[in-house]
């Protein structure tokens, strides 16, 4: 399809969104995650293309947002303008965890700090979205970073270029293929 | 001639020996003929001085009838002013005798209670003063009124003085009542009201758009309150906005709890004599807001509606807001203003149509009265300042009419007008099908781009109706009608699946929303205006 072309304009994620990357989370090869910065700084985390979920052509078996035994990211509620009572996250909080019907599991983190404002529950009734619009209706959680924190959550992150360069260096290696 | 009667005379022999001041005398002895606090302060001492002197035997007549005589009772009216007020006590009150007559005596010295502002604060020089600061404000009023605002410490010091009354007064088994006493405020405003009427050559009112604010305070005794706060602390709670948290009302509020032994234990009765008199604060001019409606267009997709700020830098270089009102805040000579409107329309969307209701709040306007040829030369100035906005139906509404744009901004229908891409190209029966969808509901999760601003929630929006208009493969037009409060790009493009259904799930592919135009907000105000 060539709709794309005909658009002309760049799409929402490029219109609003500033895209950071994390990559090999936790030291896993891999495991790439992608963080879309609002500029009202509001975060959105996604799987990167890279991960080996979209990478593998894996089917999703589970998606589990209950972390540990006494804490459940579908428990979040936030209540007004303020976002009263999210949970706090820091940089390595795990998200959720998927697992592919091969067996393996992975560990999604939240990557920044901030309060979590919400899961994306679709993703539970239709693990498919995961797979088919990671980057939009397969998201996985949405953040809030602290104001005085919204420049400093990315510093550790990888730009966009960064983040391909990485990619690339991995496609000339052996060692490591994703 | 003073309306004293002779059984005032006590009262007035203890107030003079307590450092009062003739008008203050007056005000404890209920005098309510105001022309009597109108004549000169040094006449109104003398006749005073004379009246407190007067013979005592002299007990059926108006005591002002007589000449003071050589060996009055009061003779020795003037204070002991250091050591009788460091004793404290009632010992002024007690001993009257150890006063003498001074003609000077009640305006030589500060008043012990209005800490001035009667006696040196109540003549033609000082109206002249504030009437000059009004003049040179340029406001343009057909009447005004005066406000006064008085230390706080002046009520500890009057509430001291009434016990000193009171007693007098229970001792004579006579009966008096806190409240027939003459306030402060009110002799201020009796002597001049009429002073400042004279200067300005307007009417000075008791209720006006226009208000004139005299201040006073008094350094010295500030101190005066501070036992109040140990006392009655829950009357003293610190508040944002206020410099301290002794205001008069927090003061008279102690001073209505507090009982008498306690109060007499902890200030002097009377009180102390101040060295100094008031000092007055700027004078400070004030006219009522007066309230601008209309409606607007806006054209451009790069202007916002209010100025748009991130990290304390301008992001655009003007705005709806201030296009509208550069021109009205000079014409108002006002100090600012408060913009309103029936809802408003991101920066990339233009506003057609009729245009969407807006009003504006003038602060502190130096100039208010202007005829509808004027507003509408206002209007005129404002359409052509910029290609960017139009204004129609420009008039003067009351604040009520402003509170009638915001009821029911929910439950009303707006259209608009987008260009939609979508993924795949466009078939004769996307159209058909979009045309055929009737009331449709969606639930709206609290846009992404909104969300750091607003509380997150889920809401039901209501799409009335939609027409499309195909214009290539990839693009379509797009005409909807829908309840007010529907976020039109989120339906659109889906925020992520927030939206819920959205034009992407409808129509199987992904659609985007390019450009989009308000067309109506349909709230019938302000009613229009014809050219
Ligand atoms: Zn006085």
């Amino acid at each position: 399809m060539d709709g794309a072309e005909h658009k002309g304009v760049p799409s929402v994620i490029d219109r609003y969104f500033t895209r950071w990357y994390k990559t090999d989370l936790k030291g896993k090869p891999c495991e790439d995650h992608c963080i879309l910065q609002h500029s009202n700084r509001i975060c959105v985390i996604t799987l990167a293309e890279s991960h080996p979920i979209l990478q593998e052509d894996k089917k999703i078996q589970r998606i589990n947002y209950q972390i540990s035994a006494g804490c459940s990211r579908l428990q979040n509620k936030v209540s007004g303008k303020s976002k009263r009572g999210g949970q706090f996250l820091t940089e390595l909080a795990p998200l959720c965890r998927i697992t592919s019907t091969d067996g393996e599991e992975y560990t999604i983190f939240s990557c920044i700090r901030g309060r979590l404002l919400e899961v994306n529950e679709d993703i539970l009734s239709r693990p498919n979205l995961l797979l088919e619009k990671p980057s939009t209706e397969g998201y996985i959680a949405v953040i809030l970073p602290k104001f005085e924190e919204s420049k400093s959550i990315t510093e550790g992150l990888l730009t966009r270029a960064e983040y391909e360069e990485v990619v690339l260096k991995r496609a000339g290696s052996n060692l490591q293929p994703c | 001639m003073l309306p004293l009667k002779v059984k005032d005379r006590p009262i007035v022999c203890t107030l003079l020996a307590a450092g009062c001041c003739a008008r203050c005398i007056l005000r404890f002895c209920c005098i309510g003929l105001q022309s009597a606090y109108r004549q000169p302060y040094e006449d109104l001492a003398k006749e005073l001085l004379a009246f407190a002197s007067a013979e005592e035997s002299d007990k059926s007549k108006d005591a002002t009838d007589k000449e003071p005589t050589e060996d009055p009772p009061c003779k020795k009216m003037r204070l002991e002013t250091e050591q009788s007020h460091t004793e404290g006590g009632d010992k002024a009150e007690t001993s009257p005798a150890q006063a003498q007559t001074d003609p000077d005596s009640a305006n030589s010295e500060v008043c012990v209670v209005c800490l001035g502002v009667l006696q040196h604060f109540c003549d033609k020089a000082f109206a002249k003063k504030v009437s000059e600061a009004v003049a040179t404000e340029r406001y343009q009023f057909d009447s005004l009124v005066l406000s006064v605002s008085l230390p706080a410490q002046l009520s500890v010091r009057e509430h001291s003085i009434w016990l000193l009354v009171k007693k007098q007064v229970r001792e004579k088994a006579m009966c008096l009542g806190k409240d027939d006493v003459i306030q402060v405020k009110e002799a201020f405003k009796w002597i001049m009201n009429g002073l400042v009427s004279q200067e300005l050559s307007v009417p000075v009112l008791g209720k006006s758009l226009f208000e004139v604010s005299v201040g006073f305070t008094h350094p010295e005794t500030d101190g005066d309150c501070h036992f109040l706060a140990t006392t009655c602390s829950d009357c003293f709670k610190p508040a944002k906005n206020k410099l301290s948290v002794f205001t008069r009302m927090a003061v008279v509020k102690a001073l209505e709890k507090i009982s008498e032994e306690n109060f007499r234990r902890q200030f002097p009765c009377p009180p102390g004599h101040p060295a100094t008199r008031c000092t007055v604060q700027d004078t400070q001019c004030l006219h009522v807001s007066v309230f601008v409606a209309g409606r607007y267009n806006k054209f451009s997709r790069t202007l916002p509606q209010t100025p748009w700020v991130i990290d304390g830098e301008r992001r655009m270089e003007s705005s709806v807001e201030e296009l509208i009102t550069a021109p009205l805040l000079s014409s108002f000579r006002s100090e600012g203003f408060n913009f309103s409107s029936s809802g408003r329309e991101d920066v990339d969307v233009r506003t057609l149509g009729n245009g969407r209701p807006f009003a504006v709040e003038l602060l502190n306007p130096h100039r208010a009265q202007f005829s509808k040829e004027e507003i509408r030369e206002m209007q005129k100035a404002i359409n052509q300042s910029s290609d960017k906005i139009r204004v129609r139906d420009l008039q003067v509404v009351t604040r009520d009419a402003v509170a009638h744009m915001k009821e029911g901004e929910e439950e009303k229908t707006k259209s608009y007008g987008a260009l939609i891409w979508t993924l795949r190209p466009i078939e004769k029966d996307d159209i058909e099908f979009i045309n055929d969808i009737k009331e449709l509901k969606i639930a709206q999760k609290t846009p992404l781009r909104v969300l750091h601003r607003r509380p997150l929630a889920v809401r039901q929006r209501v799409i009335h109706t939609m027409t499309a208009r195909f214009l290539d493969t990839h693009h379509f037009h797009l005409n909807l009608r829908t309840q007010a409060g529907t976020y039109i790009k989120e339906f659109v493009h889906g925020d992520f699946g927030r939206t819920k259904p959205n034009l992407c799930e409808l129509m199987k592919t992904d659609t985007d929303i390019l450009e989009l135009d308000v067309e109506s907000v349909d709230v019938d105000w302000p009613p229009a205006i014809e050219d």
